[in-house]
């Protein structure tokens, strides 16, 4: 192989390989974002109903609202996302903490 | 003895499965559910994990945690913060309602030195009832519009009717009715429950780490801590009720906090007014 025949290999490998790091999945639909939202917002309401919202759970739900306003369903889903999975982390909170709370007690 | 080698196996295999499930219990250990044991292991706590400190100075809150504070505490004393609201709250206590009445009409002793007795639970509601929820009650039933929980005029009005109450020692009684020892659990599970994504309890800043820093702050010690509200805080550059406390705990620990004087609120401060039990009403408090 010459040299410059090694050089376009590599220049070509390296083209594909930057094409293939840079790919991203298919872009979010409003659709994936109201599933996604209402997945979340259910979560939400049942740490609610335990009495246990955290702030940072309302906080992304409002950024996905933002997103989903703007535009912007990759961020919204991924906002949704984040907020389901912190409203999901409050609710093993709460359930868990229904026997854990006595180890802090003092007696 | 093969036979028995293997049964002998089994049986270890079998007690070390078991182990997790015969430990369980002795490590979340069933509540007592004895508030007298309760306050007594509750002011032991503390009083040997601060051997110097008196007992009544433990409603000093941080400034009774080191001697620096203290004497900061003893500078700010001479102008006190909360002044202007125990004057506030004293002309306000006084004015009749529209209707002629007044707060004096609503309360024994014609409000006067009574601050050490609430909260208190009320046989009729079934629930417990604190000095904040009565007063607004006490406005709603002359026909005045309740004020917000967390504002300055319930501050200055707290405040006024905890300044006649100073020194008189926490009187808090649960009465034999199986509803108020439920609301004094209540409390005290509320107290000691893990919330927010810190994931903090009450007692993880106010039983495992008051004297330590949070932050710029000293962390006060729970045992006290209601017998100095409300509070002038610095860092709120005014003044605070104790349903603003309990809602800027939350908060803080990035909990949606519940509506102010909910169910969980009264119930917690039934329980942590009940542990302090005979110190003295220190209210209302100054804070950094």
């Amino acid at each position: 192989m010459s040299k410059s025949m090694r050089i376009f290999t590599l220049a070509l490998a390296s083209v594909l390989l930057i094409a293939g790091a840079a790919s991203v999945p298919a872009a979010s639909s409003e659709a994936d974002f109201k599933a996604a939202y209402a997945a979340a917002e259910a979560a939400n309401k049942e740490a609610g109903s335990l009495r246990n919202q955290w702030t940072v759970t309302a906080a992304a739900l409002a950024a996905a609202k933002k997103a989903a306003d703007a535009g912007d369903f990759d961020q919204a889903v991924a906002q949704s996302k984040e907020a389901e999975a912190l409203a999901k982390a409050s609710i093993y909170q709460a359930t868990s903490e229904k026997e854990l709370w006595k180890t802090l007690e003092i007696r | 003895m093969h036979v028995r080698s293997a049964i002998h196996f089994a049986l270890a295999a079998l007690a070390l499965a078991a182990l997790p499930f015969l430990a369980a219990p002795s490590a979340v250990a069933d509540d007592t559910s004895d508030p007298v044991a309760d306050a007594r292991a509750f002011q032991k706590y503390f009083t040997e994990k601060f051997p110097k400190l008196k007992l009544e100075d433990f409603v000093n809150g941080p400034y009774s945690m080191n001697e620096d504070m203290h004497r900061q505490w003893e500078e700010k004393e001479q102008f006190p913060p909360y002044e202007f609201s125990v004057e506030m709250g004293k002309e306000m206590f006084a004015k009749p309602f529209k209707n002629g009445k007044s707060y004096a009409d609503c309360f024994p002793n014609g409000g006067v030195g009574i601050r050490q007795n609430y909260p208190y639970f009320d046989d009729k509601e079934g629930k417990v009832i604190t000095l904040e929820l009565a007063l607004n009650r006490c406005r709603e039933a002359n026909d005045e519009a309740p004020f917000s929980y967390v504002k300055d005029e319930m501050a200055a009005l707290t405040a006024y009717m905890a300044f006649t109450s100073r020194g008189k020692p926490f009187d808090i009684k649960i009465p034999n009715d199986p509803r108020a020892l439920q609301a004094y659990q209540n409390g005290k599970r509320y107290f000691y429950t893990r919330r927010g994504q810190l994931n903090f309890s009450c007692a993880t800043c106010h039983v495992q780490s008051p004297g330590e820093r949070i932050r710029a702050e000293v962390l006060a010690p729970a045992l006290g801590l209601m017998n100095a509200m409300p509070i002038y805080r610095s860092e709120w550059s005014g003044m605070g009720t104790t349903s603003r406390r309990f809602t800027t705990c939350n908060s803080q620990i990035r909990g949606v906090p519940l509506d102010p004087q909910a169910d969980e609120y009264r119930d917690l401060e039934y329980y942590l007014s009940y542990v302090s039990n005979g110190l003295p009403i220190s209210g209302p408090g100054a804070r950094p």
